[in-house]
């Protein structure tokens, strides 16, 4: 049986290995609260991750800080007044063609009440923040 | 010292695909390749002066009242009925109720034109669309408690979403004679002007006062 010829094997793994590197974002923040989103099946993909913004809203995964729900900006946990500070650093980190097309993503615990939801709406009004998505898992219905 | 030619000995490379299939697995198990998925939506900008704010006046047959209540139960108000809806399931029409997403549509386009049903305009859309009755004064107001649950708020969102969908595409079909989804930028932005999707979400307040 002749001998596979395997020299051009590194090659390939590395050509792949580029794929994934190129693609990946590696998760920034690590999740401090428990996230377990509605479903929605009419939902539409958010295109441009950098003009994202992230607010997550949920029960803190750590019981020390109760079972109420808890908002996580970045890496910390912040209540509602922080969110225009908030909104104001990372509009800032983009540039100012972009500044209009920014997405803030709500990511809600579906089990939240509606009452921080709105506090949270009316922050971003106040903030300029405009765009907004409801994160949501794709469903079909 | 000899200065004879030394050959450089040959690298074993053996290894290198073992590396890289290292490298490779672990960007494998790192990469989240998921990209957020959402029911994107526009708030309205925040009101000039906190004191004076400025009620947009609607006529009462243009307004669809969708509200949704602290034990997760849907009511859908217009001129001509009211509906209740107890579960998800009803708002999707299992049951013998018209499912919310048909009471938008009917809402929406008003095709009998019933006075008790939003106002039909005539409008220009361009070619091919031309000029047809629209009504493009209708509002859906949806309002929430302070403790309805957001999976609930979100089902609706997603039912009130689902109608302009449908209608856009039956809109695509009739007038492209394709799918909404393989139409180009501009045809898409014809048939959204036709469509707006027009949902007001008014922060929670006292609706059972009043009249």
């Amino acid at each position: 049986m002749p001998e596979l010829n395997t020299a051009s094997m590194p090659d390939l793994v590395f050509a792949i290995l580029f794929f994934f590197m190129v693609t990946t974002t590696m998760r920034s923040e690590t999740l401090m609260v428990r996230l377990k989103l509605p479903q929605a099946s009419e939902v539409q993909k958010l295109e441009k991750k950098s003009l994202v913004t992230y607010i997550n809203l949920g029960p803190a995964m750590d019981a020390k800080y109760g079972t109420g729900t808890q908002m996580q900006l970045n890496d910390k946990f912040a209540q509602v007044e922080d969110i225009q500070d908030y909104i104001a650093q990372e509009k800032s980190s983009l540039n100012e063609a972009d500044q209009q097309l920014m997405t803030v993503s709500i990511k809600a615990d579906e089990d939240t009440r509606m009452r921080y939801i709105s506090d949270v709406k009316q922050a971003l009004r106040k903030a300029y923040a405009l765009k907004i998505s409801y994160s949501a898992r794709k469903a079909e219905n | 010292m000899s200065k004879k030619k030394r050959k450089v000995p040959a690298l074993n490379a053996s290894s290198m695909a073992d590396i890289s299939f290292l490298l490779l697995t672990f960007f494998l198990l790192v990469s989240s390749m998921d990209t957020d998925s959402g029911l994107a939506r526009r708030l309205p900008p925040p009101p000039q002066d906190d004191t004076h704010m400025e009620t947009v006046k609607v006529q009462e047959r243009n307004l669809l009242v969708v509200l949704v209540n602290s034990s997760d139960e849907t009511m859908v108000k217009s001129q001509i009925g009211t509906e209740w809806y107890q579960s998800d399931a009803e708002l999707l029409g299992r049951g013998n109720k018209a499912s919310l997403k048909d009471k938008v549509k009917e809402f929406v386009l008003n095709t009998s034109n019933n006075p008790l049903l939003p106002e039909l305009m005539e409008e220009d859309f361009g070619a091919p669309i031309g000029t047809v009755p629209v009504t493009s004064d209708h509002v859906i107001s949806l309002q929430n408690d302070a403790t309805t649950s957001y999976k609930t708020y979100i089902a609706v969102q997603n039912e009130l979403v689902r109608a302009y969908n449908e209608l856009r595409q039956e809109g695509a079909r009739k007038y492209f004679n394709s799918d909404y989804e393989n139409l180009t930028e501009d045809q898409k932005e014809q048939i959204n002007k036709l469509y707006p999707q027009r949902i007001s979400e008014a922060e929670p307040k006292n609706f059972m006062g009043g009249k």
